[in-house]
C-alpha cells in the first residue's frame, strides 16, 4: 500500500463550514479537493492523506458526538476521537466493504470507548453489580405518590442534559441502545455480558430519565 | 404471584416490564394496562423517551485544532514506521 512519504497541513479536514454571506470561504482554505464519498474512501485506502482529512471532516460529528454522549468529558471525548481516527488510519485498509463504511467506523470508535472505560475500571462484564443504584436513588417504579407523565414530547436539549447526568452504565446502554441503534444482542457482545443484563440495565436506563424528565419538567411547570 | 396477567398488581408488571419490553412485543397490549392507568403512563413514559433520544442527531463538534492533533499523530506513527 503505498503511503505519503510526508504530510503536509491538510486543511480540507475542518473546512466543513459553507461559505459566508459573500460567497467566501472560512478563512483556513485553499480547500483541499473533495472527492465523493466512495473515491474518497478508496484513495484514503491507498494512503492519500487528503482523502483521509476528508473523511475525517465527513465524520468528525458522529464519531465525536458519540465518544461525547458516552462519557460525558469534552477533553476524553476529544482523546477519544483522536485515538479512533488514529486506529482508522492504522486499519483503514483491511475495510473490505462488508459493512457500510460509517457502520464499521462507528463500531471502531464505540470499541475504542469501550477499550478506555475498561481501563478506567468500568465493570463492563458485571452492569448490575457495578451499578445497582442505592435504594435511594434508583430509578422511580411508579406505584406510590400520584404521577406527573411526560406530556408525549421531550425537549431535545432536557433529554441531551438528562442522559449526561447518568450514572456511566446506565448511560453506556442507553447511548448504544436507544440513541445509536445497537441491538441487545450487540451490545450483549460488546459488552460480554448478557442479553437479559442489557435489557435489564436499559430499562432502569429509561426509568432514571423518566424521574429526572419529569423533576425537570415539574420545576419549569412551577416558574 | 398470580397467575393471571389481569390480576397482576403494579409491582409485578413493573418487574417484567424489561422483559417485556425488550421482547419486542406490543407492551401496550398486556391485560394489566387495560385496567391500571399508572402503569399506562408509566410505558407511554418509557416509549416517549426512547422515541426522543432515536431523534437526537450527532450534535457537536470537535474543536478545529483536533485535527491537527490527529494529523500530527498520524505524521509520527508514520516517522517512526520508516526508521523501523
Amino acid at each position: 500500500m503505498p503511503r505519503p512519504t510526508s504530510l503536509k497541513r491538510v486543511q480540507g479536514a475542518q473546512s466543513a463550514e459553507p461559505p459566508d454571506a459573500r460567497g467566501n470561504l472560512p478563512n483556513h482554505a485553499p480547500v483541499a479537493p473533495t472527492y465523493p464519498q466512495d473515491e474518497a474512501l478508496a484513495r484514503a485506502q491507498a494512503g492519500d492523506h487528503q482523502a483521509f482529512a476528508q473523511l475525517y471532516a465527513l465524520h468528525k460529528r458522529r464519531i465525536y458526538s458519540l465518544c461525547l454522549r458516552m462519557v460525558n468529558n469534552v477533553a476524553e471525548a476529544e482523546d477519544l476521537t483522536q485515538e479512533a481516527f488514529l486506529q482508522l488510519h492504522r486499519k483503514i485498509a483491511t475495510f473490505r466493504g462488508d459493512s457500510a463504511f460509517s457502520t464499521w467506523l462507528h463500531r471502531l470508535a464505540v470499541n475504542v470507548v469501550l477499550m478506555h472505560l475498561r481501563k478506567k475500571g468500568l465493570q463492563l462484564t458485571s452492569l448490575d453489580e457495578a451499578m445497582e443504584p442505592t435504594h435511594d436513588e434508583g430509578p422511580g417504579r411508579s406505584f406510590g405518590a400520584p404521577d406527573l407523565s411526560l406530556t408525549g414530547s421531550i425537549d431535545r436539549l432536557a433529554l441531551e442534559r438528562a442522559v449526561a447526568d447518568l450514572p456511566a452504565g446506565y448511560r453506556l446502554i442507553f447511548v448504544l441502545h436507544d440513541i445509536e441503534g445497537y441491538e441487545h444482542n450487540e451490545i450483549a457482545t460488546m459488552l460480554e455480558c448478557s442479553i437479559g443484563n442489557s435489557k435489564s440495565q436499559l430499562h432502569k436506563a429509561r426509568l432514571k430519565l423518566r424521574d429526572a424528565l419529569r423533576t425537570t419538567s415539574r420545576r419549569e411547570g412551577g416558574k | 404471584m398470580t397467575n393471571n396477567p389481569g390480576n397482576m398488581s403494579c409491582e409485578q408488571f413493573q418487574a417484567q416490564l424489561a422483559d417485556l419490553i425488550g421482547s419486542g412485543e406490543d407492551a401496550s397490549r398486556h391485560p394489566h394496562l387495560l385496567t391500571c392507568s399508572r402503569c399506562r403512563a408509566l410505558l407511554a413514559d418509557l416509549e416517549t423517551i426512547a422515541e426522543a433520544a432515536r431523534q437526537l442527531l450527532p450534535a457537536e463538534l470537535p474543536k478545529d485544532d483536533l485535527w491537527e492533533r490527529i494529523e500530527s499523530a498520524i505524521q509520527k506513527e508514520e516517522t517512526s514506521r520508516q526508521q523501523d
